[in-house]
């Protein structure tokens, strides 16, 4: 585990020239970082800490308040299952139960060979395909206990790749250009 | 569609590759951008005042009006609210993921409107599908020339930059939201100033509008302001895009004229959403997002009106209809309504942080049979320490709406099922257990 790579600190200066000031890039980078190493790690807290002009322990304090942001390790694959009100009410807790006993861990939990991790997830907005569930923030709903199970095996097999990146992985398009309108009329840092 | 009202904001839904330059450009994409640069700013901010587009974020605040507020400045912002995390409401994310264009074109024509130079769109983290619709599509635009220096030949230049939140509920509200997008903890600011308007992000003049909101603007510009109005009627115009989920036979989305569709329509009509599920009988409904009253089999012939709900004590929200039927167990989900706010909480203020915590722990001991007679009392005193008087609209007694939400479907669920939460303690546990 790791700083951020040569390559990401790139990424992650352009982001930050995206924003009046610098600070805003808090929450980008640490998706930038997880993308890298599929969790926050306390180095690349340091490398965002040192490029947004705050502390460390700002860093963490900051992502710390946000579910997405996970600054312990995860599993390859972390399941969100909702069991909001609309997917409660098409089985959703019955769906978490059997997510358990077919995986063999508890929410919050990661199986043994690090491929799985269970979360109880709040409203994602997929009320019409519930009960939903989210494999690293890409959605698969409705499930019930036979296609939760058929969609574990294709994850473990890898079938899914494309469609679902390593946890961590956020949005694959880059900018392809940086602020043109406000160019040189003002500083992207107040520092 | 119940009435003859054109399809404003779900136009090219029916396209597999609804979400392309090419699809947009082919079905008169930022033609109403084009439309709108040809004429000056306050001609553009008329138009919407005379559509009287009503916010459809969820507090329904009229948008022109919002834009009248915003404080003269040097540097301004435009910041657009795709946080959509109100349970059961899923309408942002269909557009975002669907017609990203169209929420740019319409965001491009608000900046231009409001005259500001840089615009965010902060979009649910949870969205990846969404986000890497919207970061090609505004590099589409940057290329097609909508988007950076002098825009389509005008002059005027604007930067749009896609934000990806990172979960929390709490930052659709918009002076969270701001916090965020300042790189902080998502913790609502102190009101006053009640408006970004006037102090926004980085303390300067910002205005914050919705996914939905927007995405209406360019037929509004096409079309006109009037079009719009003569849609709906009273202060409810032009169309909604509603989220309708739960026991219901085809949940979804459905674009539907304000006001004169009503909620039977909605939830029974064949072609909406065909009735509750398995043929069982309606036993409530959530009209508007989980903040909302709950609302009975005798208000099903209510218009999808703002004021009309208002008037019956609940409101119409976030455009989010949940269904219950006689198998939902009304303690249980009053129960996980209240969980989910007390996950939410962002711990600022002691009513909510603390009342949401005795709220569960209350609910969830009277579903698991642990539950006393006195808890009912219990319950509406919590709810009363949140929000005094329990009534509709709540009172404040915190820095956001929150944590006064929470009474709002307690209250309703005991006002209208008392019986049911008190076998819950008679017997010992839920009663409808077994019908699930």
């Amino acid at each position: 585990m790791a700083a951020l790579t040569p390559e990401n600190f790139e990424r992650a200066r352009a982001i930050v020239a995206l924003y009046p000031k610098a600070r805003s890039a808090l929450i980008p980078l640490c998706h930038l970082a997880q993308s890298q190493d599929g969790w926050l790690t306390p180095e690349a807290m340091e490398d965002i800490a040192a490029l947004v002009g705050v502390t460390p322990a700002e860093v963490r304090g900051t992502a710390s308040f946000y579910d997405m942001l996970h600054t312990e390790p995860v599993g390859r694959h972390v399941i969100a299952v909702c069991t909001n009100i609309a997917c409660m009410l098409g089985g959703a807790y019955e769906l978490l139960e059997h997510a358990e006993e077919h995986l063999g861990i508890a929410v919050g939990q990661t199986t043994a060979d690090g491929e799985f991790t269970i979360e109880e997830a709040e409203c994602l907005a997929g009320c019409d395909t519930a009960p939903c569930v989210q494999v690293n923030h890409r959605f698969f709903g409705p499930l019930d206990a036979a296609s939760f199970d058929a969609l574990c095996e294709r994850l473990r097999s890898g079938e899914l790749g494309g469609d679902v990146p390593h946890h961590g992985t956020l949005c694959r398009v880059e900018r392809a250009v940086g602020l043109l309108a406000t160019e040189g009329e003002r500083g992207g840092d107040e520092r | 569609m119940i009435t003859d009202a054109p399809r404003i904001v779900t136009s090219r839904l029916g396209h597999s590759d609804s979400h392309t330059l090419e699809r947009y450009l082919a079905t008169g994409g930022y033609e109403g951008l084009r439309a709108a640069l040809a004429r000056p700013p306050a001609e553009i901010r008329e138009e919407v005042d005379k559509a009287s587009l009503l916010g459809r974020g969820g507090a329904g605040f009229p948008a022109g009006r919002k834009w009248s507020m915003l404080r003269p400045a040097e540097i301004t912002y435009l910041v657009i609210n795709g946080d959509e995390s109100e349970p059961a409401t899923f309408k942002d994310h269909l557009l975002i993921e669907r017609d990203p264009h169209q929420v740019i074109e319409g965001t491009i024509i608000a900046a231009y409107a409001l005259g500001v130079a840089q615009a965010f769109i902060f979009c649910r983290g949870e969205f990846a599908l969404g986000l890497e619709r919207l970061s090609q599509a505004v590099n589409e635009a940057y290329a097609h020339g909508a988007l950076g220096r002098n825009i389509f030949g005008s002059g005027w230049s604007l930067d749009l930059v896609i934000h990806p939140g990172a979960g929390a509920y709490i930052c659709g509200e918009e002076t969270a939201l701001l916090e965020s997008l300042e790189g902080k903890r998502g913790f609502p600011r102190i009101k006053p100033p009640y408006f970004p308007a006037a102090i926004g992000l980085y303390g300067a003049p910002t205005v914050v509008n919705n996914i939905e909101t927007m995405s209406n603007l360019p037929w509004i510009v096409r079309n006109g302001g009037a079009a719009f109005a003569a849609l709906g009627q009273g202060s409810s115009t032009g169309t909604r895009l509603f989220a309708l989920s739960g026991r219901v036979e085809r949940p979804g989305w459905y674009e539907l004229e304000m006001s004169k569709t009503t909620f039977a329509d909605l939830i029974m009509d064949p072609s909406l959403g065909g009735g509750v599920k398995d043929g069982h009988d309606l036993k409530a409904f959530i009209p508007g997002g989980v903040s909302a009253p709950w609302f009975g089999p005798e208000h099903l012939s209510l218009g999808l009106d703002q004021d009309a709900v208002a008037k019956q004590g609940s409101m119409l929200g976030s455009g989010s209809v949940v269904v219950m039927d006689d198998t939902t167990c009304a303690v249980r989900a009053a129960w996980r309504i209240t969980r989910f706010f007390y996950r939410e909480s962002c711990g600022q203020c002691t009513p909510c942080r603390e009342g949401s915590g005795w709220l569960e722990k209350i609910l969830r001991r009277i579903e698991e049979g642990a539950g006393r007679e006195a808890d009912l009392d219990l319950l509406m005193d919590a709810c009363d320490n949140i929000a005094p008087g329990v009534s509709w609209p709540p009172q404040q007694t915190t820095i956001c709406v929150l944590g006064p939400s929470i009474p709002s479907s307690i209250a309703s669920g005991i006002r209208m099922f008392r019986d049911e939460f008190l076998l819950h303690v008679k017997e010992g546990g839920c009663p409808m257990r077994d019908a699930r």
